[in-house]
């Protein structure tokens, strides 16, 4: 009875019934697992600003397409992989062409999105627009775009995971893999357009100013406490998934918090739900290394000698 | 007499303009110590790579088992300077030894039991058994450095090559780095070559020295290569070869700056 209560609590009436909602589900899960394994790889080789900057290109992308009345996932896909090519030549990974790249690149790119933004918008009135380009919403999604999401996102996986032991040794050191005969530069392209879609997907769910979020952030989490790269990617999924499932259902719930009648963006509940789960591991942490103030290293390897013996 | 595993011949190397390597030849039998020395810039990281085939040369060959190293192969093991491994590199000692038997090829594997014993057998090889679940991030430099040998050893290489391992390492780490290596060596029959601006810890397991100066090479043995008059060719200047309580300190005079560094290193080394 109290279980039944606090259900109904949690779940407000029509919950499951609801269309969107299963839609929001069944997009959300998978593209929180494709970024949340993305991201970690992303996070290890050191290109979560690759990722940010995709993010922004992909608004760009997405209020173009809005503009000329297509969905924006195709904006956000377009530009985003064009932008990872590009990329790639002026090669972003370097520190200085990173500064370039953000002082010039970026600025225009979101200059462009709010010209074709306050264009779409005068054009058919619907100020909803600028809203879920930028800052996405999972129960918009239109029905006929969910089998393009999802076979976008279980390719940008399985590209991942077929790379995944040359990434794992690219970032250990790119010259052992280069020595290996690893195609060092391609895998690099192939893993860049694996994050361009996985950033677009994350846009159509949360923005593709908060794409980053989702990306990074389970993956970062999941690298504070998954020592392998097996185990990280599997917490990481978790964490993201989680994320998106608790925030659909708060913000379904939402819509009877104030002001009454109009519901809270997914977005936000998914962030701060990502966001807080990052902290409870980076404060754990914290608490830990004051305890033994020296020796977080010693202790841990003290604690892996006694378990292959 | 055993047939040469690596032949390098008239190998140039220009690099913006800057000839780096110029005629050098010099082979290395297998299953022998060789030491790479000489001071810091003097070429021998770019050797490393021209070995690999990681830069091309401007001229001359090199020549594994007599014919050029095919791509993709894992006849050469490479432990390369400085890795810098992030703490949050998910990546536990024992992962990393497992990316050293396959870590070039596409696809998903499923973990197996031999396949753990392997890795776990090549670990207690090198000595880093007791941390192969702690993340290679979190390691000390030494530590890392078992760990990348491992890693490079457990392919079966027949030559392994080394950039500077003993940099930055305490003179405990240093002997049992050369120790393991110089065992190691001897066990499985793999040639050895290991650069390093100090020869001092590898005297004892030296087998050959290639020293290298101003981009070129003087070979043979240590107490061949190591006199004043070949390494005072080699640098183009004077230098001394001075021997105290069984450590040998190279010395120039005044003016040369580069090569006086090395060996006030060696003094303090001594001191």
């Amino acid at each position: 009875m109290i279980v039944g209560h606090l259900l109904r609590y949690v779940f407000e009436p029509g919950f499951f019934g609801s269309g969107p909602v299963h839609v929001a589900f069944a997009v959300g899960t998978v593209i929180a697992i494709t970024s949340a394994v993305v991201g970690v790889f992303t996070v290890t080789r050191g290109q979560s600003f690759a990722g940010h900057a995709l993010g922004d290109i992909a608004t760009t992308g997405g209020s173009g397409a809005f503009l000329i009345g297509i969905n924006q996932f195709w904006g956000y896909l377009a530009f985003g992989m064009g932008a990872a090519a590009f990329m790639e030549m002026i090669g972003v990974q370097r520190r200085r062409g990173r500064d370039v790249a953000t002082g010039v690149v970026l600025g225009a790119a979101l200059g462009l999105a709010a010209l074709f933004l306050y264009l779409g918008t005068q054009q058919s009135s619907t100020t909803g627009a600028s809203f879920t380009i930028l800052f996405g919403s999972l129960f918009a999604i239109t029905p006929s775009t969910v089998p393009a999401l999802i076979t976008s996102a279980l390719l940008a996986l399985a590209t991942v995971v077929v790379l995944a032991r040359v990434l794992l040794l690219s970032s250990l050191s790119p010259d052992i893999a280069a020595a290996r005969g690893v195609p060092v530069r391609a895998v690099g392209v192939a893993f860049l357009m694996a994050l361009a879609v996985s950033v677009a997907l994350s846009a159509m769910i949360i923005g593709a100013v908060l794409s980053t979020a989702l990306l990074i952030g389970p993956a970062a989490t999941a690298l504070r406490v998954a020592k392998g790269p097996v185990r990280a990617a599997a917490t990481a999924a978790g964490i993201g998934v989680a994320a998106v499932w608790l925030g659909i259902v708060l913000a379904y719930d939402s819509f009877y918090w104030p002001p009454a009648g109009r519901g809270w963006p997914v977005s936000f509940f998914v962030v701060t739900l990502v966001v807080g789960g990052y902290l409870v591991t980076y404060l754990r942490r914290g608490e830990r290394r004051q305890a033994a103030p020296e020796s977080a290293d010693a202790g841990a390897d003290t604690e892996q000698a006694c378990s292959p013996a | 007499m055993t047939a040469d595993l690596l032949r390098l011949d008239g190998v140039g190397v220009r690099l913006g303009g800057r000839q780096i390597l110029r005629d050098v030849s010099f082979t290395i039998p297998s299953g022998q110590f060789t030491g790479l020395i000489g001071p810091n810039g003097a070429g021998k990281t770019t050797l490393l790579r021209v070995i690999l085939g990681l830069q091309p040369v401007t001229s001359g060959s090199v020549l594994l088992d007599g014919a050029p190293r095919p791509a993709r192969d894992s006849s050469i093991g490479y432990v390369p300077q400085k890795l810098v491994i992030e703490p949050d590199m998910p990546l536990r000692v024992r992962d990393v030894v497992s990316l050293g038997i396959d870590g070039n090829k596409f696809g998903i594997r499923l973990p197996s039991r031999a396949r753990r014993e392997l890795v776990s057998d090549m670990l207690t090889a090198v000595g880093a058994h007791r941390y192969a679940s702690a993340r290679v991030g979190e390691l000390s430099g030494g530590e890392q450095q078992r760990v990348m040998i491992a890693h490079a050893l457990i392919s079966k290489p027949r030559l392994l090559l080394l950039d500077e391992p003993l940099a930055n390492l305490d003179i405990s780490s240093e002997q049992g780095i050369v120790s393991v290596l110089a065992r190691l060596a001897r066990a499985e029959g793999v040639a050895v070559l290991l650069s390093a601006h100090d020869m001092n810890p590898l005297m004892p397991v030296m087998d050959h020295i290639v020293y290298v100066a101003g981009g070129r090479v003087a070979v043979g043995r240590t107490d061949e290569v190591v006199q004043p008059e070949v390494l005072s060719r080699l640098y183009g200047q004077h230098v001394d070869v001075i021997r105290v309580h069984g450590r040998i300190l190279v010395v120039a005079s005044a003016e040369g700056a580069g090569d006086a560094e090395a060996g006030a290193r060696d003094a303090s080394v001594v001191g």
